[in-house]
């Protein structure tokens, strides 16, 4: 404990640096703008900014990347609120009572609960990581190729069960990105797969024009076309304070939303979305007044946004303490330390401290920064949303073919950005999920590296999987998750003929 | 009458060629009609598992090895097979709405936005990035969202030189130029 108060001193020595405090802000400013545009999420505005902190030390980058993501967190809260826009999927929830509280002549407590909530979740929950990482990281020194392999497979079933889609569709585009990932050369035999000559492609599909084409091209080929946004409220400094009957109601749902938004932080899947759904669900489901969720209940806007904001900050577990990420965002995040050169994984607490616990005290710094900030200045970073949607689309577009062509000045990620837009576009309208893509494209070489090196161990014996205490443990998890979430489609496969045709 | 056979012949020949034409259009809305009332699910499932059918293919063009020795093809064509299985789960699991409730709208103007992609791949590396941004704006400006030509032509030029100045010169990102170093 003494250790990691010293550790946390250390950060915040770094943290709180003129220069650290400022990329903070800057993130936390830029975050809420690319936040508040509906179109550019967390993980497009962090992908199209990547090339931004080429220039930057390491530490920088993190906490600049990590600033835009809480910061894109809270501006996505903001326009759900005034405008019922979610400007990124996890303020879906917050919408619902949001926008109601908003038309009751509330909008400025909405705003202010929502705060509040994401600064006490935040906060909580970066106390959580900092306790929790460590010992994780130490447990993860013990962990061997079987380990990585089961702990993958758990994480991808994971995201495909909890992702709120249809089961079978999520684990297809998993299955695809897995595939999409093999593109280039084998590690292990220096065999170059699925390349067509293509030099380019020997290093494999980056992440960010994947991550890029899936989720901002195909979003602005969604929406492109879209009439002058709606009329925008703005809720005067006066108006911000919420009464104390509402600070009352708000306090419980707050702490539940922290809580369960840490613990499904950690599990790895688009926890932040999934998050914010249970949060609500919980809040309406114990409510002494379920009637009144819809109507403006301040339960509805603070359980789901503590939720968002605590699981977002909980995603970061496994990302520091295993260099695994638990999302498409932890993985552009773990993508950018690597273009530093910087190896994620257990060791990096050991080998970066001041990276590492940096980076944890500039999150205490960004939601300080984000309650200080944003609440102020809500009525010019909404000012954002009266450029009309005709020159912000293609604006958007060709920072989209910016962002991806700076990564590695290379003109066949613009290509590959382009074929994933084309490609979210069409799996978008059959209501498939791209996030798992992402996902898959990261994990494929862990995991196929993690298989092929567990085979090596046992000379070609599967049973070093289940003969070790941890990976036996993860499989059998990852097994009931399969049953569970593939029973009911098993129970329902008499019904496969009649729908089919086949029987009258 | 032997004058006039060819005539009756021709007559004969295009209005034949005309119920076929109309018999082959009948045939094509009411195949395309029979696509739009397929499931949705029914339909993305069958383009996966053909999608499989090619991954598994170009797989095993690698060598794959054996079971306790997979080679580099091994793990491609398992995630194939895995994707192939999972899309035959999707195209006999599920009932859902037909292809035909899907709304295309946009899809216009989601061509003309992916067409200026393509463009801008095209062109960054050969006209420089200012002219290509400035091409593209103009282009989906002007001509796509139907803006006055010179309110299109000052955004686009504000956009491409001050993303430049940002990204090139103060965040020192390398990006192309084009001809006469423009």
């Amino acid at each position: 404990m003494i250790d990691t108060v010293y550790n946390l001193m250390t950060g915040f020595s770094v943290a709180l640096q003129p220069q650290m405090l400022l990329f903070a802000t800057v993130g936390c400013i830029i975050g809420t703008l690319v936040g508040m545009l509906p179109g550019v999420g967390p993980l497009a505005g962090i992908s199209l900014l990547l090339p931004a902190t080429f220039g930057l030390d390491p530490t920088t980058a993190i906490i600049l990347l990590g600033g835009i993501y809480y910061g894109a967190m809270y501006g996505g809260s903001t326009t759900s609120i005034l405008m019922r826009i979610p400007g990124e999927a996890a303020s879906v929830m917050t919408c619902i009572d949001g926008y109601a509280m908003t038309q009751n002549g509330r909008g400025g407590p909405a705003l202010t609960i929502a705060a509040i909530g994401s600064f006490v979740a935040g906060t909580i929950s970066v106390i959580g990581l900092m306790l929790l990482a460590p010992p994780l990281a130490a447990l993860a020194l013990r962990f061997g190729p079987p380990e990585y392999f089961a702990l993958l497979t758990l994480g991808l079933l994971v995201l495909a069960v909890m992702s709120g889609g249809s089961t079978p569709k999520t684990l297809a585009m998993a299955a695809l990105g897995l595939f999409l990932g093999t593109i280039g050369i084998d590690l292990m035999t220096g065999f170059f797969r699925f390349q067509y000559g293509v030099v380019e492609l020997s290093d494999g599909l980056g992440i960010v024009p994947v991550a890029v084409g899936l989720f901002g091209i195909s979003e602005i080929m969604l929406t492109a076309g879209r009439e002058n946004p709606p009329v925008v409220q703005k809720p005067k400094l006066r108006d911000l304070p919420p009464s104390a009957v509402e600070l009352r109601q708000a306090a419980a749902p707050v702490a539940r939303g922290t809580v369960l938004g840490f613990l499904i932080g950690i599990i790895p899947g688009s926890a932040h979305i999934i998050s914010a759904f249970v949060s609500y669900a919980l809040e309406r489901r114990i409510s002494k007044h379920p009637e009144r969720f819809g109507h403006g209940a301040v339960a509805g806007v603070a359980g789901p946004e503590s939720a968002n904001n605590a699981a977002a900050c909980g995603a970061f577990v496994p990302m520091l303490a295993l260099g695994v990420p638990s999302g498409p965002i932890p993985a552009v995040m773990l993508a950018a330390l690597m273009v530093h050169g910087i190896a994620p994984g257990p060791l990096l607490m050991d080998q970066e401290p001041r990276l590492f616990w940096g980076f944890i005290a500039s999150m205490y710094v960004g939601n300080l920064v984000l309650l200080i900030l944003n609440l102020p200045l809500v009525g010019l970073f909404i000012n954002l949303l009266r450029i009309p949607y005709a020159y912000l689309y293609p604006a958007i577009a060709v920072f989209c073919v910016l962002g991806v062509y700076a990564v590695n000045q290379n003109v066949v990620d613009v290509w590959i950005m382009v074929a994933m837009g084309a490609l979210g576009y069409v799996l978008r309208k059959f209501d498939f999920e791209v996030a798992p893509i992402v996902l898959g494209v990261v994990l494929s070489p862990m995991l196929e590296t993690a298989l092929r090196q567990s085979l090596a161990m046992s000379s070609g014996d599967y049973a070093i999987l289940i003969q070790r205490p941890i990976s036996a443990t993860m499989l059998a998890l990852t097994a009931s998750l399969c049953i569970v979430a593939l029973a009911p489609i098993l129970r329902d496969a008499d019904g496969w003929r009649r729908r089919l045709g086949l029987e009258r | 009458m032997r004058r006039g056979l060819p005539g009756r012949c021709a007559a004969s020949g295009a209005s034949k060629k005309r119920r076929t034409d109309r018999r082959a259009l009948e045939y094509f809305s009411m195949n395309w009609r029979g696509v739009g009332q397929l499931a949705r699910d029914r339909l993305a499932g069958a383009a996966l598992i053909a999608l499989a059918c090619v991954m598994a293919w170009e797989a095993t063009r690698l060598p794959v090895g054996s079971l306790a020795a997979p080679g580099p093809g091994y793990w491609p064509l398992a995630l194939a097979i895995a994707l192939g299985g999972f899309a035959a789960i999707v195209f006999l699991a599920r009932t859902s709405p037909p292809v035909e409730q899907i709304g295309w709208k946009e899809a216009p103007r989601a061509a003309v936005v992916l067409a200026a992609c393509v463009f801008a791949a095209l062109a960054i590396e050969r006209l420089g990035y200012r002219l290509t941004v400035f091409a593209v704006l103009v282009v989906l400006l002007a001509v796509v969202e139907r803006r006055h030509p010179a309110a299109a032509m000052a955004v686009a030029l504000a956009i491409a030189l001050g993303s430049y100045f940002l990204f090139a010169d103060l965040l020192r990102v390398p990006l192309p130029r084009g001809p006469a170093g423009i």
